[in-house]
């Protein structure tokens, strides 16, 4: 079942909290309680998304499993900034794997776990389930394989890609996730096709449901009802789960540190970035746009894309930019149908 | 502490690291005047006592507005709620009727029989009110809540001025108006009816008073010379639409003209409507130039009411007019065309604006009067001392809501008057401009419509026209506010904060920034729906 939303109360789902609501209604991150899994003092950039996308997925995942929580975390701009030794922001049991290795870790432990509980040594809180996470580079370039492989055994472990569309923490390199046209390190804006190519692109979640997984979603930092109802849906499943959050980066977008929500609303706002669940390789329910947009206003506040808004703007580019976000529009059913 | 193998450093929590000292810019917590507060002529806190009725909780809702306005059930019937016109959710869909839920909160008070807390101050000061008019009544009430003694002295058989005696029954039921004049009466204010005071002077001397606010409001219908035979009926508007609430209804026959395009105008016709008659208005310009206003003028039309624009009368007998059609120059005055046509006329209604009787004024030194109007400073306070003026006898707008607010401000100077002090009023905050808000996080929700009265009893019947909402869409209503500028505790700054450097406070007391860790992105300020978050540069 897809998220209900709450249909009025002066801001209904769209702010974080909303005191007109019953507190059970309310979002976690509302909570004065909430467990803040991710706490201050940790060294990402100002406004930066995968912070806030940590934060937002680990919290409404330790509400979800009763704080009975261990999380395997990919080498990548999350773990740098979270943890130089000896120093940590993590609030909750927290592993540091390679940069390739997580979603194996994390199988290692959900294996280690269900061996102690057929012992009679499971946790005395209920029981202990596994999250892994990692960057875009970490998931869908140099994890791949090992993330494939614990779809394929159907491991008992949630895995969260915080997909930042580029190798960030090592200074803006282009990755499998980087989209078409962007300006990174490696992909200049010169030459006949500047910035990164048109290749086929590698959408991970789709990928993931063609395992026929029990459950894969997509999310951003704009919608948190949204994605926290995705984490406390996923952690209602056995088995292998994905969670795909697009979360922007002011270094390497080129966009201002107070534009990041705004940013990641525009991606879905024009249908660029689909926001959808998929139970056993069946999309189930999409977010649809509310207000939509034409391509140019997610691309145009973005540095990385600024050689399509040069002397001669880049027309046919953006033309193909808009034709990706159309083709996701009819995919994804992500057209405004009524309601609230 | 025992350390593994190559470990040499006791594990740590990041919160060693004061991420604060990257800043170069801070949020800061913010109230702004939201444009509705800021229009209103009575200077109600409209955002703040809509918060309360956002959550259901009507009594303080209620409490938090008759702070500045004692009347919502008058108000929420004949203000012209220019409050709507500047909302800022008029870009979005359509204004929060701000007016309707004030009717709501006034009807629901007279319903549940709310009272105004009793006053437990009493300064010794006796203060006289002329007039039990909106402004009269207005300031009747600050001045008693001020602990002051106050006699309220009218010329007419009831309270309401010119709500009872010009605005017609089917825009304010006379049971409503009484209730909320009564409620103020309960507060302790003293009350002389049929008791004209003709020198202001000798009334204060006599009941020993220490300061007087004049409020005897506009009653004389200005006249217009028209050329008429000796039977001729020509009578003024304001005196049929007094007449109405007395024993004798007044005889204006079948065909009954109005002379005049203003909102008593169109009050007198829809009266003469409802009494039978076929009104027509006669009015020398179009109905854009009209200082009626258009919903008054359509709802008159609806109900049958003619009107001739660009028409002049040049002579009226025993039972026609004669009427010379115009036309609007360049400048947009009327100019006669010479082009005449007789009308059938029993009787000619001059509604043309009210003068002020100004007698009970004569020998009062220091006075100044300009244009039939009484001059009066800033702090509402004629040229004699002590003797304070407001509504339509002083030089503004005319209408309730101005009259009401002059009460109001009149009694915050008459009560640091009589202290000898001056009322300083509490600097206004900056105005919350749609730019500043985020209308993103707002549910999408057009206007209620408030249920109108059938038309055949519009025509036949002094049934109030404008329904109420029920509690379901007035609370639906409230529920449209933005809150603009002023925080409504809506937790995006708390969340949105990639570093966790919002503090929330618990509900009702907001939140503060942590600003050892406040990066200062800025994401707080940028999602902050209603605009309650500034970035301030920090200083070296």
């Amino acid at each position: 079942m897809s998220m209900q939303p709450v249909k009025f109360y002066q801001t209904g789902t769209f702010t974080v909290g909303n005191r007109l609501l019953a507190p059970e209604d309310r979002s976690v991150q509302s909570n004065m309680e909430r467990t803040n899994s991710l706490n201050s003092g940790h060294r990402a950039c100002q406004g930066c998304g995968e912070a806030l996308g940590a934060r937002y997925a680990i919290d409404a995942a330790m509400k979800a499993t009763n704080r009975q929580l261990i999380a395997a975390n990919a080498t990548g701009c999350l773990e740098v900034f979270s943890t130089p030794y000896p120093e940590s922001s993590w609030q909750i049991p927290w592993i540091h794997s390679l940069f390739g290795n997580t979603a194996a870790v994390a199988t290692g432990i959900a294996a280690a776990i269900k061996v102690k509980k057929g012992k009679g040594q499971g946790g005395q809180h209920g029981d202990i389930r596994v999250v892994a996470q990692g960057g875009d580079g970490g998931t869908t370039d140099i994890g791949f394989g090992c993330l494939s492989g614990m779809f394929e055994r159907n491991d008992d472990v949630l895995y969260i890609c915080y997909d930042n569309e580029a190798y960030m923490n090592t200074g803006v390199q282009r990755s499998s996730a980087t989209p078409p046209a962007a300006r990174t390190a490696t992909t200049m804006p010169v030459g006949e096709h500047p910035g990164n190519n048109f290749g086929q692109g590698k959408f991970v979640p789709a990928i993931a449901m063609a395992h026929g997984i029990p459950y894969v979603a997509t999310a951003t930092v704009a919608d948190l009802r949204d994605l926290e109802h995705k984490v406390t849906k996923a952690m209602s499943f056995r088995g292998a789960r994905y969670l795909h959050i697009l979360v922007p980066c002011p270094l390497g977008w080129g966009t201002a540190s107070h534009d990041t929500i705004r940013m990641a609303r525009l991606a879905k706002e024009t249908g660029l970035f689909p926001v959808f669940e998929a139970e056993y390789g069946e999309v189930v329910s999409s977010l649809p746009i509310r207000h939509r947009l034409p391509v140019e206003e997610y691309l145009r506040p973005q540095k990385r894309f600024a050689h399509l808004f040069g002397k001669t703007p880049a027309v046919a580019t953006i033309a193909r930019i808009q034709s990706m976000a159309d083709k996701n529009i009819r995919k994804y059913g992500l057209r405004f149908t009524g309601g609230a | 502490m025992e350390k593994p193998f190559a470990i040499t450093l006791n594990p740590g929590s990041s919160l060693a690291n004061h991420t604060g000292s990257w800043r170069t810019e801070r949020p800061v917590y913010v109230d702004r005047l939201p444009p509705c507060n800021q229009q209103c002529p009575a200077g109600e806190d409209i955002q703040g006592w809509l918060f309360h009725a956002e959550s259901g909780d009507y009594e303080t809702a209620w409490r938090h507005l008759t702070r500045d306005n004692p009347f919502p059930a008058i108000m929420g019937r004949v203000c012209y709620h220019t409050c709507e016109g500047a909302c800022n959710r008029g870009k979005i869909d359509s204004p929060v009727g701000i007016n309707s839920v004030e009717r709501f909160l006034g009807d629901e008070a007279l319903k549940q029989g709310w009272t105004f807390a009793p006053v437990s101050v009493n300064s010794g000061k006796r203060v006289l009110v002329v007039g039990a008019g909106p402004s009269g009544m207005s300031a009747a009430y600050h001045l008693r809540r001020l602990g002051h003694h106050v006699t309220v002295q009218d010329a007419g058989p009831f309270l309401g001025g010119m709500m009872r005696f010009g605005i017609p029954k089917y825009r304010l039921p006379r049971d409503v108006l009484e209730a909320e004049m009564q409620r103020i009466v309960a507060l302790g204010v003293e009350v002389k009816l049929n008791s004209r005071v003709d020198n202001i002077l000798e009334s204060m001397k006599t009941g020993k008073f220490d300061a007087a606010f004049l409020a005897v409001g506009a009653h004389i219908g200005k006249r217009a010379y028209i050329p008429a035979g000796d039977t001729a009926r020509i009578v003024d508007a304001i005196s049929v639409l007094r007449s109405m609430e007395g024993e004798e209804k007044p005889m204006l026959g079948r065909r009954v003209i109005v002379y005049g395009g203003g909102n008593t105008a169109i009050d007198v016709a829809r009266t003469a409507k409802r009494m039978g008659a076929d009104p027509i208005i006669v009015y020398r310009r179009n109905r854009e130039k009209a200082p009626a206003h258009d919903f008054e003028i359509e709802e008159a039309l609806q109900e049958g009411v003619m009107v001739k624009w660009l028409s002049t009368i040049k002579q009226a007998g025993e039972s026609s007019i004669t009427i010379e059609k115009m036309v609007l120059d360049d400048k947009g005055f009327p100019q006669p065309t010479g082009e005449f046509e007789t009308m059938e006329a029993d009787s000619v209604v001059l509604a043309l604006g009210q003068d002020v009787d100004l007698g009970l004024l004569d020998g009062v030194p220091g006075l100044e009067v300009a244009d039939g109007v009484v001059k009066v400073a800033p702090n509402m306070m004629t040229g004699h001392p002590g003797i304070f003026a407001g509504g339509d006898m002083v030089p503004a707008e005319r209408n309730v809501t101005v009259a009401i607010g002059h009460g109001k401000k009149a009694a915050r100077h008459i009560d640091a008057w009589l202290r000898s002090a001056t009322h300083e009023a509490p600097k206004k905050h900056e105005v919350a401009t749609f730019e500043r808000l985020n209308t993103w996080y707002y549910s999408d929700a057009p206007k209620t419509v408030q249920p109108m009265l059938d038309i055949i009893r519009r025509q036949s019947t002094f049934d109030e026209v404008q329904g109420g909402l029920d509690e379901t869409n007035a609370l639906f209503e409230a529920r449209r506010c933005l809150s603009c500028g002023n925080c409504f505790e809506c937790d995006n700054c708390y969340g949105v904060c990639p570093d966790n450097a919002v503090i929330k406070l618990g509900a009702g007391k907001r939140f503060e920034f942590n600003y050892d860790y406040c990066k200062g992105c800025g994401i707080c300020a940028a999602e902050c729906p209603c605009g309650a978050i500034v970035m301030e540069p920090e200083k070296l």
